[in-house]
């Protein structure tokens, strides 16, 4: 049985391989991007994210599992990648031809009309002024910019970007997320691979942490924020008292009372903290402050890439893929 | 339009046409020709032991057919293995592979679209080095009738018709030398080491040809197939040279032709 087109989402991939040798680059991925996601593809360096783009591109071969982009298979043929665009690591370009004449190379590979595109998304980028210069003379960031123009020729439904804003100066990072975000909110899913995850909170709306070749967190970054617990500090007007009724307390775990300020240190889900504000209350115990310290979602990052994973997962439906006939 | 090998073709030679190493090849085709014909006009003498060597002050017509012979031990192996070695590899280099095999185009497509233009600027570079040894030659030499190797003397313009059709011949060979070079530049995917390797191979096929006791291997040596036109200078016309050379060259051209496409289509893309 075959994914329908229509019905499918934009990537899906499942238990995907990439070996090389004994290295194993990619190891059993499973990875979801519904329409209409800026999806974050977040990593160290050398995790495996460029591996799994150019496995969704059909630029190399997976040794296990499978690639779907729109239900197809990009290894099939180019018919699959009818509606998607992107570049792996920098986009690359003839050096010696002018941009244009790159564009209309690109776009008479495309087919169709999309050399009547070429002024529009010049445009876009931000490029017209420089059209007629040659690749060759244009910085890192003007072959990125016209990297995302490439892309737009083809009227993609689902971008793939490879760290698109590496080694732009402060001002081209934040156009290249600028442009990122206008072209999620023209309806374009996007695909964002990045080791950065301020990028990534910044654009992204769900999010994939892979750490050495696996997939270690995939779902919305709300949901990250809450995959782990989060530590409080308590003043009470009677911290003895309140020591007791927070050890008492259901979800109240690792109470640890300071001395000699009386502090109250300990940590909780989100959802069990009014209840604890009920009880000291009824208690007859003051509440001078109750500050929540989470763990920056940098300290997730590092946690999920570096150390272990948070303590809670969220619940990831991965429906079964079927490979097409 | 649904784009297909003509597009991939049409921009292959507008890519070539943009490049400087294309021109380095087309420059040594216009060239040395032109050495030759200079040399021949400041010099008395002629290279007698080669075919129509001793003709050359005779007949501008006779200054080509030398040059085909001084050419296939490296110039003209050397200007196919520049493009052939490099136009895959380069690709690679520049990582503007993954550029193009993510477009709408299949990758045997845009094989055979480079494989047509590779073989397109061959035959451009032989012609236009032909064209310019006839030209310059007729200058030097006159624009006049031809001996050919059976001791018949053909009309200027019956010779220049022969002349046109041993570059046709000759294109076998050179077609096969630039299948050698596709694989070479699929394989490598560095042009440095394909253009070398390409040259290497031809030279190791001239050396075997010297080697004492293998002269049973001769006819199948593809260096022996560049000497495949002088039998379409015999009275009458000789074609066992031509047909050996078409099979012996397919022999050589089909194999690694096939095998640079399959290692391209089905390879990994990286970097």
């Amino acid at each position: 049985m075959s994914v329908s087109p229509v019905a499918a989402n934009p990537v899906e991939l499942r238990g995907l391989v990439k070996r090389y040798g004994e290295i194993v680059a990619v190891d059993h991925v499973d990875l979801t991007v519904q329409p209409g996601d800026v999806y974050g593809y977040l990593g160290p360096n050398g995790a495996g994210k460029t591996t799994s783009l150019r496995m969704m591109l059909g630029l190399i071969r997976p040794s296990a599992g499978l690639v779907r982009v729109f239900g197809g298979d990009p290894l099939a043929g180019v018919a699959a990648l009818k509606d998607v665009a992107g570049f792996v690591e920098e986009p690359r370009f003839y050096p010696y031809l002018a941009a244009r004449k790159n564009l209309e190379l690109l776009a008479a590979l495309d087919g169709g009309n999309a050399v009547s595109r070429i002024d529009e998304v010049l445009e876009v980028v931000d490029l017209s002024d420089r059209a007629g210069d040659r690749v060759g003379s244009y910085s890192h960031g003007m072959r990125q910019r016209l990297g995302i123009a490439a892309a737009l020729l083809r009227k993609p439904r689902l971008l793939l970007l490879d760290e698109p804003t590496t080694g732009l100066d402060p001002g081209g990072i934040r156009d290249m997320r600028a442009l990122i975000r206008r072209l999620a909110d023209d309806g374009i899913t996007v695909l964002l691979s990045s080791h950065q995850l301020s990028e990534v909170e910044e654009v992204c709306n769900r999010v994939a942490i892979i750490r050495s070749g696996s997939i270690v967190f995939e779902g919305h970054l709300d949901d990250l924020r809450r995959s782990s617990t989060t530590t409080y500090r308590l003043q009470t007007t009677d911290p003895e008292r309140a020591v007791a009724v927070c050890e008492a307390q259901p979800g109240i775990r690792d109470v640890t009372a300071g001395e000699p300020s009386g502090e109250i240190v300990f940590t909780a889900g989100e959802e069990a903290v009014p209840d604890l504000s009920v009880a000291l209350g009824e208690a007859g115990i003051g509440i001078s402050a109750l500050i929540p310290q989470r763990p920056s979602l940098e300290d997730l990052f590092f946690q999920f890439t570096e150390g272990q994973e948070a303590t809670t997962r969220p619940s990831l439906e991965r429906p079964a893929l079927t490979e097409a006939a | 339009m649904k784009p297909g090998v003509p597009t991939v073709y049409r921009w292959e030679l507008r890519k070539l046409r943009s490049q400087k190493r294309t021109y380095i090849g087309l420059g040594a085709a216009v060239v040395i020709p032109l050495i030759f014909v200079t040399a021949v006009a400041f010099q008395s003498g002629g290279p007698e032991d080669v075919a129509f060597g001793r003709y050359i002050h005779d007949t501008g017509l006779a200054i080509p057919l030398v040059l085909l012979f001084f050419g296939s031990l490296w110039m003209f192996p050397l200007i196919t293995a520049l493009v052939a070695g490099d136009i895959v590899a380069a690709e690679d280099h520049n990582g503007t592979l993954k550029t193009i095999l993510t477009r709408s185009v299949e990758r045997g497509q845009i094989f055979t679209g480079k494989a047509l233009a590779t073989a397109t600027y061959a035959a451009a570079a032989i012609f236009l080095s032909g064209t310019v040894a006839v030209v310059a030659g007729s200058i030097v030499s006159g624009f006049d009738p031809l001996v050919t190797l059976s001791g018949k003397t053909v009309s200027a313009l019956s010779a220049l018709g022969l002349v046109g059709a041993s570059m046709l011949v000759y294109l076998m060979p050179i077609f096969a030398v630039a299948c050698i070079g596709l694989l070479l530049s699929t394989i490598t995917r560095n042009s440095a080491a394909a253009v070398v390797g390409t040259l290497m191979v031809s030279l190791v096929l001239q050396l075997i040809a010297i080697v004492p006791g293998l002269g049973w291997l001769h006819p199948y040596l593809l260096s022996t197939q560049f000497d495949a036109w002088q039998g379409l200078l015999r009275n009458p016309i000789d074609w066992a040279p031509t047909i050996r050379s078409a099979w012996v060259c397919l022999l050589y051209g089909a194999p690694t032709l096939a095998a640079a496409y399959i290692l391209f289509v089905r390879r990994d893309v990286a970097g």
